[in-house]
């Protein structure tokens, strides 16, 4: 048998490759340990000058937690619809296909998970090595998507049964119906609940870090150890994720207002 | 190499088994000072003295759409600061813990918004104290519709307690890693930490739905 280069190995190297670029970078100072144990804190006059420079490393970190946002919002979506109609299918072996994904996701840990898809799909059985990034957007995209599936299979089954046969009587396909008729009214229905969802999903995205992405949490973790500015560093990181969370709760509410627009009461029932 | 060694996993399961209690130690410890911390919060979000209402809300809007992650890194990180010393297992459990008081806060809203306006007025018509009135009249009317709700979270937060990891609290989810990186098999310690994941939350969530369906005979 070959050597096996460690996997957890080479990322060890890429955390300790970032941390020394940074500090060579002069961005950052790690004060010495003194005798009693306790570290040092860095001067008042240190700290000002050193926010200047933590904000956009801490920014770089938001970035890549954007992105993973983004994409694994995408692939959540679509996951959600497919396990979604998977589940009303008429097929059964369909039906329990759907059912299993939906279980397994929501049942086990996403932290598990996102480990699952990191170390142990590139050992041997498997052999499938994936960037960090993509085991990210992977793991979080399918995860959301399973609770995301719950909730649009609520939202379909609220749209009202005469819905359903009107279609029938105007002798629609199933892809008809399902895109002319039912969809927009049940994702509609579904915004709400899918908002928390995806601000869960970016809070999620902070686990993405003990994966070794560079993401926001990663990087508060990175300058913290650099930097030794816990409160300014932490605290900053947690506002951001704050703010990221309401963008995107207040775009969702545009977006069902604008939706909205035109119809009376709210629903057609 | 064997798809899944059996007889790995069969050795390794013992560990696995005692850092478990660990999870679910911290589980119960977490929910129980979450739903009575939670009521708390609840109440003073509802409060009509502003002073009150406005910074609890602010709290529980800010604990609920930033990452238990970081708040766990907070308290763990930061809090040694200003001379609260936490060991790692306390921060995880205070950290998660008031991460899902101000779920379950919401929860409680919801089922003291439902109480019928009557019942207040009865309250003070027969001049109770606030005291009494919440808890011979007024909880236990909110409880009973919003238990299925609470049991949902105690699921949820059974799923997130692999977060404390990074803060070196070793449960489960540390040890399969430890583990995986002495012998270097990943395959089984993770798979088996993920069944003992879906084996629990799964009869939970059953247990949860059957508590449901009781509710709605009960009516």
């Amino acid at each position: 048998m070959n050597p096996v280069v460690s996997p957890s190995q080479s990322r060890f190297a890429y955390v300790r490759r970032t941390a020394l670029q940074l500090r060579a970078c002069g961005r950052s100072r790690r004060p010495s340990r003194s005798h009693s144990g306790a570290l040092p804190q860095p001067s008042r006059v240190y700290r000002i000058f050193a926010m200047n420079e933590l904000i956009p490393l801490l920014l770089e970190g938001t970035w890549v937690t954007v992105q993973v946002t983004f994409f694994g919002s995408l692939l959540a979506i679509a996951a959600a619809l497919i396990a979604a109609f998977g589940r009303l299918s008429p097929i059964a072996p369909v039906r329990w296909l759907a059912t299993a994904y939906i279980e397994i996701f929501r049942g086990s840990s996403l932290l598990v998970q996102l480990f699952w898809l990191y170390f142990v799909l590139p050992m041997p059985p498997f052999n499938v090595s994936l960037s960090a990034f993509n085991v990210a957007v992977i793991g979080l995209g399918l995860n959301i998507g399973a609770y995301g599936a719950e909730v649009l299979r609520g939202a379909i089954r609220s749209v009202h049964k005469g819905q359903f046969e009107a279609c029938q009587a105007l002798n629609m396909t199933a892809w008809q119906r399902a895109r002319r008729i039912i969809l927009p009214q049940a994702l509609l229905a579904a915004i709400p609940p899918g908002t928390n969802l995806l601000i869960e999903l970016l809070k999620n995205t902070s686990l993405v870090s003990l994966i070794t992405l560079s993401d926001l949490a990663f990087r508060a973790r990175q300058l913290d150890q650099a930097t030794l500015m816990t409160l300014e560093i932490f605290g900053l990181a947690l506002v951001i994720y704050f703010v990221l969370a309401q963008i995107i709760n207040f775009s969702l509410r545009a977006l069902e207002r604008r939706l909205n627009r035109g119809r009376i009461g709210g629903s057609l029932s | 190499m064997n798809f899944f060694d059996w007889e790995f996993a069969w050795t390794i399961l013992p560990s696995l088994l005692d850092a478990s209690l660990k999870t679910v130690g911290i589980t119960l410890a977490g929910f129980s000072i979450a739903i009575v911390l939670g009521l708390f919060l609840a109440v003073g979000r509802r409060s009509r003295k502003r002073w009150l209402s406005w910074p609890v809300t602010g709290l529980i809007e800010f604990i609920r759409s930033t990452p238990l992650l970081i708040q766990v890194f907070f308290l763990f990180f930061v809090m040694p600061n200003f001379g609260l010393n936490l060991s790692a297992l306390q921060a995880g459990i205070i950290g998660i813990a008031l991460h899902y008081a101000c779920y379950t806060a919401e929860v409680y809203r919801a089922g003291l918004d439902a109480v019928p306006r009557a019942q207040w007025e009865a309250v003070t018509a027969l001049n109770m104290r606030p005291l009494t009135a919440y808890r011979k009249i007024i909880l236990p009317q909110a409880l009973r519709p919003i238990l299925p709700a609470l049991g949902n979270y105690l699921i949820s937060m059974l799923k997130d307690t692999p977060v404390l990891s990074a803060i070196t609290v070793v449960e489960i989810m540390q040890r399969a890693k430890n583990i995986g990186s002495e012998h270097f098999r990943y395959l089984e310690p993770i798979t088996m930490v993920g069944l003992f994941f879906l084996i629990l939350s799964l009869g939970l969530a059953w247990l949860v739905r059957r508590l449901e369906n009781r509710m709605e005979l009960a009516r």
